[in-house]
């Protein structure tokens, strides 16, 4: 979807601000966010593009006026009550009211932890030979869905070249809408600035993209 | 984070009126999940404590330095770092996927996430702030020498500079030049030049004379 998300190469943000000495959370509630978010992707509740797509959709004055922890926190609630695990009634009541469907790996304990250290991995078997290479010319496509892609929107109808295929991956593009893995050949594309911002962009810069294979044409 | 969080879902109404909104929403969520038989919060404790001692940029410092010291580890992690990582029994494992891309003298990498806020978290642990928020995520992939110098550096005019938007479920960690006057150095030592902005590309590598001695 083309949401605020989206915003490479968007203007008026202001100056990046690190923060000396940054703690790892700033309020205790966003730690047990960050955990719950990653327990209930653990045993299969949610999956990280289905999260990723409840943080996009989130209004998007509420997504630019609203902290990390505190847009994870409104997705995970948005996507629990979507999928029925967590019903209103429950929220409000700050209790468990009614029976709610097993999560596909059961419940999330101290065993579980230690797989979480270590991300899994999202390389699966290819349905097919991989369509580009290396050094082809390829163009992102433009498109526009109102589902999640991870297409974004600065580099669609823009030339660039393939630079290393990365195996094949699952598509978040289905993935995000638990409509299954359909595995895609995954590239690094690499676009010249100038094609990207014009005459004007920096002449050294180079940005590259993470592609799967159905966002690109040959150009 | 010095808070106990040991409260996880009993005896804290008297404390309700000094909660703000999010915090009693997030403890509400908290006690669904548990009395659900979703979640143990004693495994959600560990997932906490876990990213706040154990994983963080020293892992990835310790592997930037070998990779300084060890040609064939330096090669090895080039060409596939994930797997370079995993045969390194004092650094805790990483996910697959991981892309190690190396600064030269011609070349200056820098990672972003524009979509959301994608970053290696095993090797560098959970994203500063900055990472996550629109003016970097907005700003890396047109005007990153604009970005850099809100980190106090600046590099070169002629050299290029590459930009990895992380797109997929690929990871990136910048290999940075090991800094000049640390021959002979021990690996240790070395580790202690690589700062976390060094492995993202925002910022450089201390130099021997910043080292505390």
């Amino acid at each position: 979807m083309n949401g605020v998300h989206d915003m490479g190469g968007m203007d008026g943000f202001g100056k990046v601000e690190p923060e000396a000495n940054e703690p790892t959370f700033h309020e205790a509630w966003e730690a047990r966010v960050m955990a719950m978010v990653r327990a209930m992707g653990a045993n299969g509740g949610l999956n990280i593009d289905s999260q990723r797509f409840a943080r996009e959709s989130l209004p998007p004055e509420v997504y630019l006026a609203s902290s990390y922890y505190k847009k994870w926190f409104l997705a995970v609630e948005n996507q629990l009550v979507e999928r029925s695990m967590v019903g209103t009634d429950e929220l409000e009541a700050g209790h468990s009211l009614h029976q709610s469907p097993p999560l596909p790996r059961g419940k999330f304990t101290l065993d579980d932890v230690k797989r979480c250290a270590v991300r899994g991995s999202f390389g699966r078997e290819p349905q097919g030979p991989a369509i580009f290479k290396p050094g082809d010319s390829v163009r992102a496509k433009n498109i526009n869905p109102l589902t999640h892609t991870r297409l974004p929107r600065y580099v669609r109808g823009h030339t660039g070249m393939v630079e290393r295929i990365n195996g094949c991956h699952v598509f978040p593009d289905t993935n995000a809408h638990f409509r299954g893995d359909h595995p895609q050949w995954l590239y690094t594309v690499v676009f010249d600035a100038r094609d990207l911002w014009g005459d004007d962009a920096d002449p050294t810069l180079k940005v590259s993209i993470e592609a799967f294979e159905p966002y690109l044409e040959k150009a | 984070m010095a808070h106990d969080h040991d409260h996880h879902h009993h005896d804290h109404d008297h404390e309700h009126s000094e909660l703000s909104e999010t915090q009693l929403r997030v403890r509400a969520l908290e006690t669904i999940l548990t009395e659900k038989g979703y979640v143990d919060p004693k495994a959600l404790d560990a997932i906490v404590e876990m990213y706040e001692t154990k994983i963080g940029p020293r892992n990835g410092a310790r592997v930037i330095a070998r990779a300084w010291t060890d040609p064939a580890f330096r090669q090895a992690l080039l060409d596939d770092a994930t797997q370079a990582i995993n045969t390194l029994g004092h650094v805790s494992r990483t996910g697959d996927h991981l892309i190690a891309v190396e600064n030269t003298l011609q070349r200056h990498n820098m990672v972003v996430c524009t979509l959301c806020s994608c970053y290696p978290w095993e090797m560098l642990g959970l994203p500063p702030v900055w990472y996550k928020a629109s003016p970097y995520r907005s700003r890396a992939v047109k005007d990153p020498r604009g970005v850099l110098a809100d980190f106090g550096v600046t590099l070169p005019k002629d050299i290029e500079i590459r930009v990895w938007d992380s797109t997929a479920e690929t990871r990136f960690i910048v290999l940075p030049m090991r800094p000049e006057g640390t021959d002979g150095w021990s690996e240790d030592k070395l580790a202690e030049l690589v700062t976390r902005d060094s492995m993202i590309g925002t910022g450089l590598p201390r130099k021997p004379a910043e080292l505390k001695s």
